[in-house]
């Protein structure tokens, strides 16, 4: 459903009624409760590969992803979304089965387990799954964006990446050329002060990633990133802008990386005091809050909203354990439209190497 | 918008193309046929690209279709991406293709894997001029095959002929899977290689070898400039030796053409691969490597090759000429193996 200002005097805050910010509450319990979820199943031993959380980030993902056209059709507007990004990537319509299917490498996935986590892509549902160099994503975005220029479809693209990428190359270029070619395109920028164990001071000498955008005339502000409702208003006007011809912008989420890089990041180099101090500020306990002191929810509608998610997520877990694992054979198929790779000749049922 | 320009139809008139002229109407084509085709790069629009493949293709088509990109080939080349997920078939020129090393990320990690990673097809082509011989120097000279050859997921062309360059070109752009195509300077304006084309609309199927010249003594695997070299020295071991060379020119690299390969060298008995491109890690070893897999039983000698030297394109005349394979080395080559 697409996120509009309700017209019949019902708004409450940022334009929003109260079933839209219980939809936003929801859609910020579930995205922390796959996560949750995941990391169960990665310690009995289901997930081979990495497990990445947003813990801390989720009204970021949550409260961009809101303030788009969300369609199944491919008219829609359309995310390239991060591993940290799973609550956009599920408010846009990606299945939390497919997630789970995503990470424990099912056949039954959307990538049949060729690619893991959150890389993967529906262009109905304005998804397109990221490589893992995302600067190199920005680039993508742009010309995913100037064919909507191109094509006058009134859509709008979302690219996120972390502090990490804004180092790299093929950032500066994509940013550029989506400047200059007036994509409508908007950069959600995780700005979680960490690029794996790398602080932001040991990346930027700048104060704020706005500035970056500055350098190429672009629009761009900061978000408090740990509250839902700035990051909607915020990520909005930089759309509507985006979708009006105005051209590119940035978005600046400023919040903190709670966990490590991944699973296997035990976060010995942060400061405990750091957390202490995000964790009071964590995004959901914060809009729940917000909720109750309005008068906008109620703590049984909360917990309501809360106890739904996690059964979403737990069946859709439950489910994606049960499903199989590829055939080794299938890594053979799709690595050209007209052709796949050739069966190695030691495998033949007769192994021949004329036939290599 | 305006007409059609006079480079892209002398065809139409029935007057002979240069291969730059072949590559250009291909382009144009291909452009008029499909209006999902657009492209980008340094340079292309007003100033009609830096070797004037896109001259006049501004003017007919208008910026939309034909855009002049900021110096960031790994910018564009993403976009190119993006563009061809929405349904667009972007054709990115590299103003020399030795600049094509800032988007090498983009193309093996994001372009090649993106069917296999269910990202879909990505019909799009990178096109440009390569090669030596122009005194170039080391950045304006380099043939990048083998960065991008090792990628599954790709597929590289390298037209020698006119004919065989626009034919390459619109199947290129008709392909469902990336294309890199590799243009020789040295033979954009070439004039030995300048004929008249069909009128009607063909193209060259990618991976299908071509036997340039038949014979039986030896076979020529080779692509680009270097056929050329290759029937030279052939007409100087045909007249001085009574020695026939059978020429395969390979025309698309990757997927590389097997069959006609070994069919050739079951019947010579004796191959030698001849490249532009330098040494080590160059495309010889790969059909060296194959041959020895599907035909070593026929072979009756080594398979050698003649290639450049290992060592980045110098600036020199004196320096280049040695630095490239020339035609004295490939008569001394087949020599050797005909007398082995």
């Amino acid at each position: 459903m697409p996120a509009t200002n309700p017209t019949d005097g019902t708004a409450l805050v940022a334009g929003l009624a109260e079933s839209q910010l219980h939809e936003l509450y929801y859609a910020l319990v579930r995205a922390r409760a796959a996560e949750e979820r995941l990391e169960v199943l990665h310690k009995q031993g289901h997930v081979g590969g990495g497990v990445y959380r947003s813990l801390g980030q989720e009204a970021g993902a949550v409260g961009a992803a809101y303030a788009l056209n969300r369609r199944s059709d491919g008219s829609g507007d359309i995310i390239a979304q991060t591993v940290r990004a799973c609550g956009a990537l599920f408010l846009m319509g990606g299945k939390p089965l497919d997630f789970f299917r995503q990470y424990l490498a099912r056949a039954t996935g959307p990538t049949g387990g060729k690619e893991a986590n959150v890389h993967w892509v529906d262009y109905r549902r304005g998804l397109v799954g990221p490589v893992s160099p995302l600067g190199t994503m920005v680039g993508v975005m742009a010309g995913i964006t100037l064919s909507f220029r191109l094509k006058q479809e009134p859509r709008v693209g979302l690219v996120f990446c972390g502090d990490g990428a804004t180092s790299t190359g093929a950032w500066h270029e994509g940013l550029n050329l989506a400047a200059v070619q007036r994509c409508p395109m908007v950069l959600m920028l995780e700005a979680n002060q960490w690029a794996f164990s790398t602080p932001t001071r040991k990346t930027t000498r700048l104060e704020s990633f706005t500035r970056k955008a500055a350098g190429y005339g672009l629009h761009a502000e900061s978000v408090d990133g740990t509250d839902v409702l700035d990051v909607y208003e915020g990520t909005k006007r930089a759309v509507d802008r985006a979708r009006a011809g105005q051209g590119a912008g940035m978005v600046e989420m400023r919040y903190y990386r709670r966990k490590g890089h991944a699973q296997h990041d035990n976060q010995e180099y942060v400061d405990p005091a750091e957390l202490k101090v995000w964790e009071e500020r964590d995004p959901i306990t914060r809009f729940g809050a917000r909720l109750l002191s309005e008068g906008w929810a109620t703590q049984e509608s909360l917990a309501a909203l809360k106890a739904r998610a996690e059964d979403e997520v737990r069946l859709a877990a439950e489910q994606a354990v049960g499903e199989p694992a590829p055939e080794g054979v299938h890594a053979l198929d799709a690595v050209y439209t007209d052709r796949g790779a050739k069966t190695p000749w030691t495998r033949l049922e007769q192994p021949d190497p004329t036939q290599a | 918008m305006g007409g059609k320009p006079d480079n892209v139809t002398k065809t139409e008139r029935r007057e002979p193309v240069t291969l730059l002229e072949a590559i250009s109407e291909g382009l144009f084509e291909e452009m008029e046929r499909d209006e999902r085709v657009f492209m980008m790069g340094e340079d292309i629009g007003v100033y009609g690209g830096a070797f004037k493949v896109t001259r006049g293709f501004l003017d007919h088509f208008g910026e939309d279709r034909v855009i002049d990109t900021p110096i960031s080939e790994s910018g564009f080349t993403g976009a190119a991406a993006g563009a061809a997920h929405m349904g667009l078939r972007p054709v990115v020129e590299m103003q020399f293709m030795d600049f094509i090393s800032p988007a090498y990320d983009v193309i093996t990690n994001y372009i090649a894997t993106s069917l296999y990673r269910g990202s879909g097809p990505l019909p799009l082509v990178i096109r440009g001029p390569v090669g030596g011989g122009n005194r170039g120097g080391p950045f304006h000279s380099q043939n990048v095959e083998m960065a991008f050859f090792h990628t599954p997921g790709l597929k590289i062309v390298y037209p020698s002929t006119a004919y065989d360059a626009k034919g390459l070109v619109k199947a290129a752009i008709r392909d469902d899977n990336p294309v890199i195509i590799e243009e020789h300077k040295g033979l954009y304006r070439a004039p030995f290689l300048r004929e008249v084309l069909p009128e009607n609309d063909y193209i060259v199927p990618l991976g299908k070898a071509n036997v340039v010249r038949e014979g039986s003594g030896l076979t020529v695997v080779t692509y680009g400039l270097m056929v050329h070299k290759s029937v030279e020295a052939a007409e100087v071991l045909h007249q001085e030796d009574g020695f026939e060379v059978e020429i395969l020119d390979l025309r698309t690299l990757l997927p590389l053409d097997d069959e006609t390969i070994v069919e050739s060298v079951k019947k010579t008995g004796r191959l030698l691969v001849v490249h532009e491109d330098t040494r080590t890690g160059g495309i010889a070893g790969e059909i060296a490597m194959r041959v020895s897999e599907k035909a070593f039983e026929w072979l009756d000698a080594p398979m050698l090759r003649v290639t450049a030297i290992d060592a980045p394109v110098p600036y020199a005349g004196a320096l280049e000429d040695y630095f490239l394979p020339q035609v004295e080395d490939i008569v001394t080559a087949a020599r050797y193996l005909a007398a082995y």
